[in-house]
């Protein structure tokens, strides 16, 4: 009999605790936001942050952005050419990016680059007491640690997005125009006059802000509760991966059925 | 440790590249200045009486070229007809008495309005509403009528 | 009296500067310190000392209002800590340094601006006076060398004296030290616990030491209190320590592995675990 039950006890379990994290996740987030004024009037935190989370990724998205455009027009043009459509490639690389893979890969990318780095050191701050350390100097550390890389990832991230959607835009123009030989004035022409700006790029832009939110809250919020030990660290740093990766996408779906 | 000149040079390139890239976006790939950016476009409405599968941001053509989009589609609860918004580009300018048609692309294409120019010398204002309009073909209805006027014919011969 | 205002404490001829009032605390169920009553008076340097895990770092984290007391008050001048508001609390952690086990220094600060740390949050100094108080505090600690140095590149005991100066930074009325003397080599540990003394009797600060290491901390001191299981159960100056007939007390400054406090875990007979009694 317990043997039967254990599954069912085991969801219910996992259920528990997840509304348990996202409950303490949400107060977490009301802390930051209520701390955030004396973060936004010192630049040079904020600044220092956004270095580390935006700039430090650039690489990585100029590099994905571009393949991930030339894979879409390699592949676009093969399925495009059977229909005798190949002009539409254009309007085919911009919307997967700016709607979907844009948003959605950029963030993935951020939350393994700078949402696990994040972690990470919040996660040693605290093991190494310099978080209690800056409290007891009556120094609060939500304002002066946590809330600046916050922030840092909520600006970062929309443009790490655009960065990755110009990338792969012209690495689609590449594959498409430069090296198969279609028409590079098509390819613009037609891009421009099925792409929306309010439609496809404003939202696109908010989905990204979104999971801007997302990505940065879970990463400081398990540095924040990591437990103080090596193992402890490694564990969260995992876990803001993993759960980034799956709240991205959820709330990809969910943005996605409000929006388009 | 990084210098804070440093960092403060690369942050500054970074938001340049970012916003650069919203930019560019912004121009280049969706064309600021197109219809449906809301810039420049003003608004005309029209009613019909069934408005068959025509989506909102669906296209309005004159003679083949897009002109404008649809910005929304209510139903008028004092007519029971289906009143759609149009945003019409401010670089075309049509007459009065313009008609408006719901088309389809192709057999089975999207549906978009089509629009007739008239001979009137007042020009259609931003605010105005198209009096002459005519509904899509609804393919249910299309084949119930062809139905029928078979049924009806034998009874004719009779006659 | 308390400058903060509110909870007045009622002057008598003797005046402690840090006291507690059957202090009882526990996380959830289980008791850590139960009915503790101690008085500190001003400038003088007391240690608490126990085996690991006995309560008396949670004893620092009361003091310097971490953690609240489940009954009992806790009175660091004049303020009853346990019933500050979050910002009278702030204000007196402002007259507060604590030294930390391993330093807790600031991993993406250099030694120069760890040191400068408290300075820069909390005074409007121009530039050139925080450069020279940063000095010399590390001039203090015989670091002024080290200022443009990452803490990564200091070795355990240096990077303890570096959190020594950041800690005094503001010169302040109270300090805690939680473990000095853990992980550091002989002379490392002799040079920090000159320091403390050094310091103390230079600032007259009140100072609170957390530590297990009996040898080095009682030529320093002025008064010892020891805890096991979470009371008090002996407590003396230095020399009274070093002759004590306690058996608790002569385990611990002798180092016996077997005394009121047992070498073995609580367990079943042996002879019957292993199956040779019936």
């Amino acid at each position: 009999m317990p043997d039967l039950l254990y599954p069912l006890r085991r969801v219910g379990h996992l259920v528990v605790e997840g509304v348990w994290r996202f409950g303490f996740a949400m107060r977490f987030l009301f802390l930051l936001l209520i701390n955030s004024l004396q973060t936004l009037q010192r630049l040079p935190l904020l600044i220092r942050e956004i270095y580390f989370a935006g700039v430090l990724s650039l690489l990585i998205i100029v590099v994905s952005g571009t393949f991930v455009g030339m894979v879409l027009a390699l592949q676009g043009y093969t399925t495009l050419n059977s229909f005798g459509s190949t002009e539409a490639l254009g309007t085919l690389v911009a919307l997967s990016l700016l709607r979907e893979l844009g948003p959605v890969l950029a963030a993935l990318l951020f939350a393994s680059r700078s949402g696990s780095a994040m972690t990470a050191e919040i996660g040693l701050m605290k093991a190494t007491e310099q978080l209690d350390a800056m409290a007891v100097m009556g120094v609060n550390p939500i304002a002066r640690v946590l809330a600046p890389r916050f922030w840092a990832g909520v600006v970062s991230m929309p443009l790490l997005a655009a960065v990755f959607n110009v990338c792969g835009i012209v690495g689609g123009y590449f594959v498409g125009v430069v090296m198969i030989g279609l028409d590079g004035g098509a390819y613009w022409s037609q891009m421009q006059s099925n792409v929306d700006l309010h439609y496809d790029v404003v939202n696109g832009v908010i989905k990204s802000v979104i999971f801007g939110v997302a990505v940065t809250l879970i990463a400081v919020f398990e540095g924040v509760n990591a437990v103080p030990t090596a193992a402890g660290v490694s564990g969260a740093t995992t876990r803001t991966v993993v759960t980034s990766a799956l709240v991205i996408l959820a709330l990809d779906f969910m943005l996605t059925a409000f929006m388009f | 440790m990084v210098q804070r000149g440093t960092i403060d040079l690369w942050v500054g390139v970074f938001a340049v590249i970012g916003l650069g890239a919203l930019l560019f976006l912004a121009l280049k790939v969706a064309n600021l200045t197109s219809i449906g950016s809301g810039v420049q476009s003003y608004v005309v409405y029209a009613d019909f009486d069934n408005i068959g599968g025509l989506k909102v941001r669906a296209p309005v053509k004159a003679a083949g070229v897009l002109v404008g989009r649809v910005e929304s589609i209510a139903l008028d609860t004092k007519t029971m007809r289906a009143r759609a918004t149009l945003a019409l580009n401010s670089e075309y300018r049509f007459s009065k008495d313009v008609s408006a048609q719901i088309l389809t692309a192709g057999l089975l294409g999207e549906q978009y309005i089509g629009l007739l120019d008239g001979g009137d010398e007042v020009q259609l204002a931003a605010g105005d509403k198209i009096d002459i309009t005519s509904s899509a073909l609804v393919l249910e209805d299309l084949v119930g009528k062809f139905m029928l006027s078979f049924a009806e014919k034998p009874t004719n011969s009779t006659e | 009296m308390c400058l903060l205002g509110g909870y007045m404490y009622n002057e008598t001829d003797y005046k402690p500067f840090i006291e507690l009032k059957n202090v009882s605390f526990s996380y959830g169920t289980k008791p850590i310190l139960q009915d503790i009553s101690l008085s500190i008076p001003q400038g003088k340097l007391v240690a608490i000392m126990g085996g690991s895990g006995c309560g008396k770092t949670t004893l620092l984290r009361l003091l310097s209002g971490q953690v609240k007391p489940q009954s009992g008050s806790v009175w660091v001048d004049g303020c009853e800590v346990n019933r500050l508001s979050d910002r009278d609390l702030l204000a007196l952690r402002r007259r507060l340094g604590m030294l930390f086990q391993f330093g807790a220094l600031f991993t993406d600060l250099n030694v120069f601006e760890n040191v400068a740390f408290p300075l820069r949050e909390h005074t409007q100094l121009p530039e050139a006076m925080i450069r020279d108080l940063v000095l010399m505090k590390l001039q203090a600690v015989g670091l002024r060398g080290t200022a443009n140095l990452m803490p990564s590149q200091l070795s355990g005991g240096m990077s303890r004296r570096v959190a020594l100066a950041r800690a005094i930074a503001l010169d302040p009325a109270l300090m805690l030290y939680d473990e000095p003397f853990t992980g550091l080599d002989p002379i490392a540990l002799g040079t920090i616990a000159v320091l403390i003394r050094r310091l103390n009797d230079a600032l007259k600060t009140t100072a609170v030491m957390v530590t297990h290491d009996v040898h080095v901390s009682l030529n320093i001191l002025d008064y010892v209190y020891f805890i096991a299981e979470g009371r008090i159960v002996a407590q003396g100056t230095p020399h009274e320590v070093r002759v004590s007939t306690d058996p608790f007390v002569r385990q611990f400054v002798q180092g016996e592995a077997d005394g009121p406090v047992r070498l073995h875990y609580p367990a079943a007979d042996y002879a019957a675990e292993l199956g040779l009694k019936q």
